[in-house]
């Protein structure tokens, strides 16, 4: 039988998307729409003391001015729970505008509505602030006093300190000690389209467009928020331009677009600056992170301690998990890992690609760069030595395959023979390095019942929905081969439908764990479909089925048919028609297997680098990567590459190019916009080779980990472990900007 | 990559006259028809195409200049929508993505864009393949390093850089090899 699962097909929504056919949230269009525009504080920390909204209530167009003193209060603030867990979502659990105090530069202050967007943004212009502004802490330099070790991370959802054996003795003890320590700017996600609401109400029902990774996440949040029951509030979104985080969660715009649309009786679009998604979709938080490693002779690692400290918001104690996989990568008797908190004048931070983890596992993969030349043995064979072969419980991994991806990704780098002296490889001017490094990411399981919907019409086409969203993953394309292969239909009789909180619930595709529970909602709906239309054939006595048994029925191309004789059976159509069903459907549902399954939870690959380095300038090219991943099963290799890819160059980017510092005289931002914060462009990025490793995994739905972040791990400490082999210095902070990398100037 | 619209707009016409700040009819030729739509002169060439006349296809990323999602073609040569005025496009031929499909057929880069995986989200698709097409018609698409030049005024967050890359060399090859 021809499956769809596995194969590279294109993605559905192509011609859409190269068409300009697809439409994103700014651009639905609606009768009477008017447009919103947020102001945001320009201060830090402190109070309004007024507002003046004459001069833009006098501008043209210009239907309300909202601030703190005429914006309806808040029915309730939810907690601050993470998406993926299917409950309200609200990002922070601060919302503005209900009372003058300021907490962090670009809090909404006020927001205007107006007849058109430029109307909007100009009487934004006019709408004249008085500050009053108090001492603020927007960086960790000036909170060290005030450092707390976090009880709980993300939400609650995770303790802060993971501790077994001895690390004090253990470390003591060590024939070999590295310890380093690395500070990393903050990262802001910067999707290409900017976040945008649009809100109707009619009836007092609430209708939101919303560019959202989860339309679920969104009703829940505006609907606690504003004391709706949630039969009354409905989220569409059709195509989201990018997320990696940054719209995981329902930040305040989401809710202000919908009480402005209230307030002025007319739809309205909320769509946020460039410059205001700095200050209004989280970011990665400004941290540190210190490691020691201990070791025998023989390179086998005794203990590690891995401590982070970032700075968080005055509200929540936000800090992304950094020691998820530096716990459990390596088979290690001794571990501690904290993370310690400063609040201050930012907003909350939130997820961004490879959540904590990609920091963690950069601060780990260095020091074992360190490790390997400290004790001359070769980096992958290091880490071949030390894999777990089990989590730290003694749970067997539901799947491993990193020795494998190393083993793999030395091959096709042509690793070997590596001469690992630094600085002893020129290409004219330019140095050059070769690095690699491990990747590991968790899997994520902590989500609720998963469901989707299957119908079969009588012409043998079907139609399958789940409430997901399509933001690059691939999710509309890969659901729709796997309800193909699960009803027996060729690719182009099914049509997946998403977008709509009005269809069947699943959770907001975060943590690389979407394109996992979408496909096992889908694939049980379709199977439970499947299964109602054969039971119903061999219960026919018109049928060439009746009376066979069920588990002996296989469906190929829309006919039903016996598995060992296909030349008896007959089609979906045939027996609708037979029984006048127009169509008919099933509802499927997928739980995932309890938290504490016996199973260690990771997704692993290898990522090798080489870099050229111009020494005088600073320059660091990256001249290939080549990355190597275990995600479990591929669902279309084609998409998944791409996926890969695209989290190999965030790697990459991180490494050399992402961050922003505090101006901390202003508590402001020191970049707001793509011509200060760097972001990769096309002549950054060199050809990529990416290589799966195949690994049977009967634990995780569909034996699918996902790519969403593995392939953005680690790949930032190979660029960085390769541009110490070309330079021969070990640079403690990213990016690596060129002013670091650029020797010192030679004293005289 | 930027052309001069207000100085030769200016020489068009014989005596200066002063238009707005209210809305005026203004006639815009997008993809070889002709509207009339009351704008502000202050409102971008992006704005009207995406509010005003819905189309949509051009993409706003930072309206700043700086990301590329917005390129269309003013008189066949590219330019950034979010930073040119649209009166200014008055009695010129502006080209957007919707504007490429000749009868329906999809242009070759649309198809080598979906052939080689070019995009992700898709957001600055649009903007990529209206570079991309330039780009050739330019001769600035002779070698891979030019390419990847010439297309880095266009980011994908995605970055779906090397299947951008691989659509535009699939497209001037085929080009090359009539
Ligand atoms: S929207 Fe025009 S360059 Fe970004
Ligand atoms: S495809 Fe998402 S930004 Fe390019």
């Amino acid at each position: 039988m021809n499956t769809a699962i596995g194969r590279p097909v294109d993605r559905v929504d192509s011609q859409a998307k190269v068409t300009g056919g697809a439409r994103y949230t700014a651009e639905i269009s609606l009768p009477g729409l008017t447009y919103a525009a947020v102001v945001g504080a320009r201060i830090p920390s402190g109070r309004v003391e007024a507002v003046d909204a004459s001069r833009a209530l006098a501008a043209g167009g210009v239907l309300a001015v909202l601030t703190h003193e005429n914006l309806p209060e808040i029915a309730g603030q939810p907690h601050l729970l993470p998406s993926l867990l299917g409950a309200a979502a609200p990002g922070q659990s601060f919302f503005p505008m209900q009372d003058a105090a300021v907490h962090y530069a670009g809090q909404p202050v006020a927001l205007v509505v107006a007849e058109s967007h430029e109307q909007a943004q100009y009487a934004a212009s006019l709408v004249d602030v008085t500050y009053r502004r108090e001492p603020s802490i927007t960086s960790i330099d000036e909170g060290r006093d005030r450092v707390y070790e976090a009880q709980r991370l993300f939400g609650g959802l995770m303790p802060g300190r993971d501790e077994r054996g001895d690390v004090e003795t253990a470390l003591a003890e060590a024939p070999v000690r590295i310890e380093a320590g690395y500070r990393f700017a903050a990262n802001h996600h910067n999707a290409l389209e900017p976040p945008a609401t649009t809100a109707v109400w009619q009836d007092g029902r609430l209708t939101l467009y919303d560019s959202t990774m989860g339309i679920r996440a969104t009703q829940l949040t505006v609907a606690h928020l504003l004391g709706l029951p949630l039969s009354h509030v409905r989220v569409i979104t059709h195509f989201v331009g990018g997320g990696f985080g940054s719209k995981a969660m329902t930040w305040p715009h989401v809710t202000l677009a919908a009480m402005a649309a209230r307030h002025v009786g007319r739809p309205v679009r909320l769509a946020l600056t460039r410059a205001q998604t700095y200050t209004s979709n989280g970011h990665r938080e400004e941290q540190e992170q210190s490691i020691s490693l201990g070791a025998t002779r023989d390179g086998r690692l005794t203990a590690i301690r891995h401590h982070k400290l970032s700075i968080t918001s005055r509200f929540d104690d936000w800090a992304e998990p950094a020691t998820g996989v530096s716990s459990q990568l390596y088979d290690v008797e001794h571990y501690e890992g904290v993370h310690s908190l400063i609040q201050g004048n930012t907003m909350t931070p939130t997820f961004t690609r490879g959540p904590g983890e990609t920091l963690g596992v950069f601060t780990l993969e260095t020091a074992m760069d360190e490790l390997a030349y400290e004790l001359g043995v070769d980096p992958v064979e290091l880490r071949l030595r030390n894999h777990a072969g089990a989590d730290p419980r003694g749970n067997p991994w539901s799947s491993d395959g990193l020795a494998e991806c190393l083993r793999l990704g030395a091959e096709r780098f042509g690793w070997h023979g590596r001469d690992p002296r630094p600085r002893a490889r020129r290409d004219g001017d330019w140095l050059i390095g070769t690095g690699m490094a491990a990747a590991a990411y968790p899997v994520a399981f902590f989500m609720p019942e998963q469901r989707a919907r299957a119908r079969v019409y009588e012409d043998g086409s079907a139609v399958v929905q789940t409430g997901t969203q399509e933001f690059g993953t691939g999710v509309l394309t890969v659901a729709t081969q796997v309800a193909a292969d699960a009803l027996g239909l060729p690719l182009e009789s099914v049509r997946f439908e998403a977008g709509d909180t009005d269809l069947p619930n699943t959770s907001a595709a975060v943590g690389s764990a979407g394109a996992g529970m979408v496909s096992a909602a889908v694939h049980a709906a379709a199977t439970a479909l499947r299964d109602r239309l054969v039971a119903m054939a061999v219960a026919d006595a018109a049928s060439p089925l009746h009376g066979a048994d069920p588990a002996a029925v296989d469906v190929a191309d829309g006919r039903m048919r016996l598995r060992d004789r296909p030349g008896t059976g007959e089609s979906y159509a045939d027996l609708m028609i037979r029984h006048r069903l127009a169509d008919t459907e099933a509802v499927g549902s997928w739980t995932p297997p309890p938290l504490d399954t016996p199973h260690g939870l990771l997704t692993f690959g290898a990522q090798f680098a080489e870099v050229a380095v111009d020494p005088d300038l600073g320059l660091v090219r990256v001249r290939r990567m080549v990355g190597v991943f275990a995600p479990g099963r591929v669902l279309n290799p084609k998409l998944a590459r791409s996926q890969l890819v695209g989290g190999m160059v965030w790697g990459l980017s991180q490494a050399l190019l992402e961050g922003n510092e505090m101006d901390t005289r202003h508590g402001r931002w020191g970049a707001s916009n793509l011509g200060e914060y760097l972001v990769p462009v096309n002549a950054d990025i060199p050809e990529i080779t990416v290589e799966f490793v195949e690994v049977e995994d009967d634990v995780v739905p569909l034996g699918i980990k996902g790519v969403g972040e593995i392939g953005q791990v680690g790949a930032a400490a190979a660029v960085a472990n390769a541009v110490f082999h070309a330079t021969g210095r070990r640079l403690r902070r990213l990016p690596l900007a060129a002013e670091l990398v650029m020797d010192p100037p030679a004293s005289s | 990559m930027g052309i001069d619209l207000t100085a030769e707009a200016a020489s068009r016409h014989q005596a200066p006259t002063v238009r707005g700040p209210s809305e005026e009819p203004v006639v815009l030729t997008i993809n070889g028809t002709h509207h009339t739509v009351g704008l502000e002169p202050r409102v971008s060439l992006l704005d009207a195409l995406r509010d005003r006349l819905g189309l949509t296809g051009s993409k706003k990323g930072c309206d700043q200049g700086t990301c590329g999602a917005c390129t269309v073609w003013v008189d066949g040569r590219r330019v950034l929508a979010c930073l040119t005025l649209a009166i200014a496009c008055e009695g010129r031929q502006v080209t957007t993505i919707e504007g490429l499909a000749a009868d329906g057929e999809p242009h070759p880069m649309q198809r080598a864009f979906v052939e080689h995986d070019a995009f992700q989200c898709g957001y600055c698709t649009p903007g990529q393949i209206m570079s991309a097409i330039a780009l050739i018609e330019e001769g600035n698409a002779e070698t891979d390093e030019d390419i990847a030049e010439f297309m880095s005024g266009n980011i994908c967050r995605c970055a779906a850089y090397p299947g951008i890359r691989q659509a535009i060399k699939d497209v001037r090859d085929a080009r090359e090899r009539p």
